[in-house]
């Protein structure tokens, strides 16, 4: 119970919070993990803010409720700055991380947190993924370094899971699945903390 | 299709991926569906394995779940191994083909996706739509989780199609909490699913054209009455062959099944009795409640066609006080389905604990540990006379 | 899906009642489903007592079209050598198809009320 992590990913319609959490639960499941993957669902259009769960521990999880307090935030679109809450229900020393260019400490002073615990974490996952695999398609960005964030698994693990599954989608399309391994890695290692 | 990677060992997979692969797993002759969310994946999914050559199941696309379940009795009178998937309306627009399956005795074994009736309108869990159902002659069984959801279709078909039950089974998973999460799901490899269910065999399959029967025929005064005593006869066997098949499916998986699961009941004092995935909220806050000393149980009915009123009284019949979880309403100013039942479970025992019922989660409502919580320390508060305060309590609901 | 013997065998465990069903049997001689499990059992349930007209036959005007023997519900019309010999009763229903079929010109069968007696009707009713 008390080792369990629970995220929630915010998104739009489309740009992939329920793949992210869902990428995430079947990494850290090859890696051993107990785990849980869930979205709310409500109207289901393409652009509309999206909001996604996970589960994440090391006992069997026979919660099923929703996610109230979730430890780790991810905000896979920075144009929600100044829109949404996403700190809402995040106890203490939670961690926010956020898809933006913007740095750490300048983006603290934009959201204007109240609450001094939560660290916040910024990558800029759009740039990563426009590099890496030539398509702003932020969630392997944002699993990479959420996965450092949270500390969910080893990085190899990730890396090796995410490309036995990524093989099998695209086993014709080598370059995509190393260009999302690259953008993995290379997220894991830049997430930037304030 | 990504699912067809998924197949190591151990899986996340969503509750309904995990029943498409117990379908395929236990590959029936015949699939006739209709989708319906949150169904719809489960038939999606089936129809692209045998798009794919996957499975050889002769899959009928028909236009509504009446046609769905008539085509699936149809199939399963020709002597098919036939399946269908529905929820909600769904579930009750097959209300007619509903007895029929049952009082025709076709084996039918379906996945039953929990989710509220309409209206107004709402595509989120609660147990309106098999509760409603529980008195059509089916064989009713509810999954905690995506795990259960697999394993219990998998042992359905031999409850099923045992020869002395011959009764249609429904297994139900609540609609987007267990059908739309994902969680780890042991898959058992193909080989095992089909040694364990077996060839399918129904005695008086149509297709024998070298033996003429009739199935269906009008039966009146003369004869209705004995095959109706002869059903509730087969509803009664049900149980010892469920106990088995959940044994021995324990010994293939580590898994075993009851009629009802007990958690922590040992020297409880007060205990919840829940179906489905609340069950396992609720275990996480009978948990927490031990760890602060209250001798709190938990009672999951996972069978509730036939009821296990035996086990139901054996069990709470040692606490001081149930609360009864039920997640619809019967509408009968009594409160809901299972609360009835358990009630009249109790009527029997020497020792007859308090019982008090809550009705939540309608429509999809969360149910959270803090609710359950609240329930189950409200329960403590039950003594002698208190039959004449209200028993039936919303939980959740907005005053 | 035919019984062949080997599926045969895997019904062993099935207790397959293909006897007659007797009128007073208990709930555990039944057939499970309501299932008849023979072929041509409706042999067993005569229909000749509800009839109030019955099928008067004149061999003398018969041509032996056998269109009586095709139309007739209840397969009463009894034909041996290519000659319709006669009517048996015993599942008549009296619903005149016969007589309705019988080439006009000819009209070898008419249609007379029960409490009449007739003549030329060759099963006994
Ligand atoms: S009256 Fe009807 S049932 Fe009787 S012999 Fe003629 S056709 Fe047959
Ligand atoms: S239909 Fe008339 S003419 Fe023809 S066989 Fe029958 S009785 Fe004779």
């Amino acid at each position: 119970m008390t080792n369990m992590l629970e995220i929630r990913w915010h998104g739009r319609g489309g740009q992939g919070a329920k793949t992210a959490a869902l990428l995430l639960a079947e990494a850290a499941a090859a890696a051993g993990k107990h785990v849980q993957a869930f979205p709310e669902y409500g109207p289901e259009r393409m652009g509309a803010p999206v909001v996604s769960y996970n589960r994440i521990s090391d006992t069997p999880i026979t919660l099923h409720s929703a996610v109230l307090s979730p430890g780790y935030v991810a905000v896979l679109d920075p144009t929600f700055i100044g829109s949404i809450d996403f700190t809402a229900g995040m106890p203490e020393n939670g961690a926010l991380l956020v898809n933006t260019d913007t740095p750490a400490l300048q983006l603290r002073e934009r959201l204007g947190l109240q609450n001094d615990s939560i660290k916040v974490y910024t990558i800029d996952a759009t740039g990563i993924s426009e590099a890496n695999i030539g398509r702003p398609i932020p969630n392997t960005s944002m699993l990479g370094a959420m996965v450092a964030v949270a500390q969910v698994m080893e990085l190899d693990d990730l890396l090796q899971d995410t490309e036995r599954r990524l093989e099998k989608k695209f086993h014709d399309r080598p370059r995509l699945i190393q260009g999302n391994l690259a953008a993995i890695t290379q997220a894991y290692k830049e997430v930037e903390c304030r | 299709m990504a699912l067809q990677e998924k197949l190591t060992k151990t899986a996340a997979l969503t509750g309904n991926e995990a029943a498409a692969q117990a379908m395929r797993q236990i590959h029936p002759d015949v699939v006739a569906a209709y989708p319906i969310t949150p169904q719809t994946e489960i038939v999606q999914l089936y129809s692209t394995f045998v798009n794919d050559g996957i499975v050889h199941t002769e899959y009928v696309a028909v236009e509504s779940e009446h046609s769905a379940l008539s085509a699936t009795i149809g199939a399963a009178a020709a002597g098919a191994r036939s399946m269908t998937a529905t929820s909600s309306n769904g579930l009750a627009y097959m209300w007619e083909m509903l007895y029929i399956a049952a009082g025709l005795r076709l084996p039918i074994v379906m996945p039953v996706v929990n989710r509220a009736l309409s209206g107004p309108i709402n595509i989120h869990c609660d147990h309106s739509d098999t509760m409603g159902a529980r008195d059509a002659g089916w064989i009713q069984i509810y999954s905690e989780n995506a795990q259960e959801m697999y394993d219990n279709l998998i042992q359905a078909v031999r409850i099923a199609e045992n020869p002395d039950i011959m009764l249609p089974v429904m297994v139900t998973m609540d609609g987007f909490i267990i059908s739309h999460g994902m969680e780890n799901v042991e898959l058992l490899p193909d080989r095992a699913v089909e040694e364990f269910i077996g060839e399918y065999r129904y005695p008086y399959a149509l297709l024998d054209i070298e033996n003429p029967r009739t199935i269906g025929p009008l039966t009146l005064q003369d004869f209705y009455f004995e095959h109706k005593r002869a059903q509730a006869d087969a509803v009664v066997k049900a149980k010892t062959v469920i106990l088995k098949v959940g044994e021995e499916y324990g010994q293939l998986t580590d898994r075993s099944y009851e009629l009802i699961e007990s958690y922590r009941m040992e020297d409880a004092e007060y205990a919840l009795v829940v179906l489905g995935s609340t069950a396992g909220t609720a275990k996480y806050v009978i948990d927490e409640l031990r760890q602060d000393g209250e001798k709190y149980g938990l009672v999951k009915i996972r069978v509730c066609r036939p009821f296990p009123a035996v086990r139901l009284g054996e069990v709470l019949s040692r606490v001081t006080a149930v609360g009864v979880m039920d997640r619809a309403d019967s509408f009968s100013g009594e409160g809901g389905p299972i609360f009835a039942e358990v009630r009249a479970a109790l009527y029997g025992v020497s020792h007859r604990p308090h019982c008090i019922n809550y009705i939540y989660g309608l429509g999809g409502r969360d149910i959270g540990p803090d609710l359950i919580r609240s329930a189950a320390l409200d329960i403590k508060s039950l003594k002698d006379g208190s039959e004449s305060d209200s028993l039936v309590r919303y939980l959740g609901v907005r005053e | 899906m035919t019984e062949s013997s080997q599926t045969k065998n895997l019904l062993k465990d099935h207790v397959i009642i293909d006897k007659a069903i007797e009128p007073n049997a208990g709930w555990r001689d039944l057939p499970i489903g309501a299932v008849i499990p023979k072929g041509g059992t409706s042999r067993q349930f005569t229909t000749g007592d509800w009839r109030t007209i019955r099928p008067v036959w004149s061999p003398e005007k018969c041509i032996h079209c056998h269109r009586c023997w095709l139309y007739c519900p209840d397969m009463c019309w009894v034909s041996e050598d290519k000659k319709i010999q006669g009517v048996d009763l015993t599942n008549c229903k009296g619903c005149g198809i016969c007589a309705n079929v019988c080439p006009t010109k000819v009209h070898a069968i008419e249609m007379h009320p029960e409490d009449t007696k007739t003549e030329h009707t060759a099963g006994e009713d």
